[in-house]
């Protein structure tokens, strides 16, 4: 597994991770006081075309961080899967957007660089400020009269590749082609509106942008870590908690996970539909064998007392998912330790519609049922308390690393 | 006696306000250095924490904690404000919390190695000092309502989920700079 993000809370306790975030908002704010932040006049020239300041900033940042977080990604430095990327509710941003840039040209900032006015002593800032907290208040009274617009278009972690299927490279050569293009047009328009002399620009502008486009180029060349080769990665390390059995959990200990309200399980099927509908457990959901790591990005999105358990009919599917899944360093994986058909020795046993069938091959159902009604029977959802079986437990949860709410907290 | 305390009084020279005012006054970084330096910050947010940067959920949380010391109950029965601060949970007990808390030191410290703390109003020469002060109120009010309606604001959404190529952070993005220009006509006296 990458080693970065950091476990800062574990590494450093609470204080420690949270001197961290100091720091780094040390940094940010330093950040944009340097780049005349702090002053309104100069924030709002930007929707004059008299300084393009907002905007070549804010790309600059972005395409710089953006560059260095997939490098840091293709060279198995930092781990994609855990750093927040803001799930999209695609309406509620693009209307929210809109109010924030009546609010950003009326009031001259945005929320964080009025506080950097504010630290400098500008007044404007200080009543922007104020303004900002009463509208944020206004917002927690107001939200629930729209609640089901605010929930809407909500698509969980998308990302620009998914978006036009293509590859993290393309998008990223793409994405700094475009804001060399945006600072080229900005510097035309300051020329034009802001009577601008380019001609006392700095030369080493073309020096940046031509090093920044080959840096990009790189990353796109050397490309994402797939599944496969994160779990070569890992490999040795984790067929050894295969080998001992500690990731395989007694059906039992399944039927009281599902019960214990403490805790959010997730059952993934990994099986052929037509098994599915045969008989499944009750609340499983099925994905087709070999797509595991498809589901990583809503996995991502669960809650830290998450637990996910992959069945198959034996051990084979559940154990190519369960491989799939921690390659993409989603925690608290298990596997239902002999599958469904253990399951059913487990709890179908006096049921006499059910006929064994032990011919059939490896990772196949077993049983030959009756009819097929899914999660109908009865023993997809025994009673934990009619059936005492003793198991050793084997689930520990793992508090999550990396980040489980992010953007603005 | 008292006299000659006095008097010395003025020569001890370094008061607080003369020393945060102190020294020269500099020119700001070219704005390409400045996004670079922005976006190596925010580089090492998400590399170190798996975070971006934020700023409005900061200011979000210190208003739920007022509420929930003058309106527990209230905060109890919100859905919105559950999540933050409902039962026993401290509103102020998140990384939002010391990142603001940063970059107002942040930003403090460059103004005055830079020269650049001053109380003042910047605005456009058409409007007086207290109308500017109105309007940044209410402009303060429209963003902070359309940034907690977004999810996040220019730091939180814009800057951070466009670096990790949210979808919705670019659209979100692009909304923002239409919502300003579409508007920037109508209100050019405030500015020009």
């Amino acid at each position: 597994m990458p080693p970065f993000p950091l476990d800062l809370i574990g590494l450093l306790t609470k204080p420690g991770a949270y001197l961290v975030y100091a720091l780094i908002g040390f940094g940010f704010g330093y950040a944009l006081e340097i780049s005349g932040f702090a002053i309104s006049s100069k924030l709002a020239a930007q929707f004059y075309f008299k300084d393009m300041t907002v905007l070549k900033v804010m790309f600059t940042a972005i395409v710089v961080a953006m560059v260095l977080i997939f490098g840091a990604t293709a060279l198995g430095l930092l781990d994609y899967n855990l750093i927040w990327v803001n799930p999209t509710y695609l309406w509620p941003g693009i209307v929210g957007g809109l109010i924030m840039g009546v609010g950003f040209i009326v009031g001259g900032f945005c929320p964080g660089t009025s506080l950097v006015a504010l630290s400098t002593f500008k007044l404007d800032g200080l009543f922007f400020t104020l303004g900002g907290l009463f509208g944020i208040f206004l917002f927690g009274e107001t939200v629930e009269y729209f609640d089901e617009f605010w929930h809407s278009s909500y698509m969980g972690r998308f990302t620009l590749p998914e978006l036009f299927n293509t590859s993290y490279g393309v998008v990223i050569v793409g994405v700094v082609l475009m804001a060399l293009f945006m600072f080229w047009g900005a510097e035309q328009l300051e020329h034009i509106f802001g009577k601008k002399d380019l001609k006392t620009e700095p030369r080493r502008r073309y020096t940046g942008a031509v090093a920044l486009l080959a840096v990009a180029l790189l990353v796109a060349f050397i490309g994402q870590p797939t599944t496969q080769s994160r779990w070569v990665k890992i490999a040795s390390a984790k067929e050894a908690l295969l080998k001992e059995r500690t990731v395989q959990i007694h059906p039992a200990e399944l039927l009281s996970l599902v019960h214990d309200h403490h805790i959010n399980v997730i059952l993934l099927d990994m099986r052929s539909e037509a098994d599915y509908n045969l008989f499944h457990i009750d609340g499983s959901q099925r994905h087709d064998p070999g797509t595991a790591s498809e589901l990583v990005p809503d996995l991502r999105l669960e809650p830290a007392n998450t637990v996910i358990v992959t069945i198959s009919n034996d051990e084979g599917a559940a154990t190519d998912a369960w491989k799939d899944l921690t390659a993409e360093s989603i925690q608290n994986v298990y596997i239902l330790e002999g599958g469904l058909n253990n399951w059913l020795a487990t709890y179908a046993h006096e049921d006499e519609s059910l006929i064994p069938n032990p011919a059939t091959g490896n990772d196949q159902l077993r049983f030959i049922f009756p009819a097929a009604l899914g999660s109908r029977y009865n023993f997809s959802d025994p009673d934990p308390e009619e059936f005492e079986v003793e198991f050793t437990p084997k689930v520990q949860l793992q508090t999550k690393r990396g980040a489980t709410s992010g953007g603005c907290g | 006696m008292t006299t000659v305390t006095e008097t010395q009084e003025p020569k001890r020279g370094l008061t607080l306000p003369k020393f945060l005012t102190s020294r020269p006054t500099r020119p700001y970084v070219h704005p390409y250095l400045g996004g670079a330096l922005l976006g190596v910050v925010l580089f090492l947010a998400f590399f170190l924490t798996g975070n971006g940067l934020g700023a409005s959920g900061g200011l979000n949380r210190f208003i739920v904690f007022f509420q929930d010391l003058i309106a527990p109950d209230h905060v109890d029965i919100t859905p919105y404000l559950i999540t933050m601060a409902g039962g026993d949970l401290n509103p102020l007990d998140n990384w939002i919390i010391p990142m603001i808390i940063g970059t107002l030191f942040g930003g403090f410290f460059s103004g005055w190695r830079n020269g650049r703390l001053k109380i003042e109003t910047n605005k456009g020469p058409q409007i007086s000092t207290k109308s500017r002060w109105a309007f940044a109120f209410i402009g303060g009010a429209i963003m902070g309502y359309g940034a907690r309606f977004a999810r996040g604001c220019t730091s939180g959404q814009a800057l951070s989920g466009g670096a990790v190529l949210s979808v919705g952070s670019w659209f979100f993005m692009f909304a923002v700079f239409a919502g300003g220009y579409a508007l920037a006509y109508f209100v050019r006296k405030l500015w020009n």
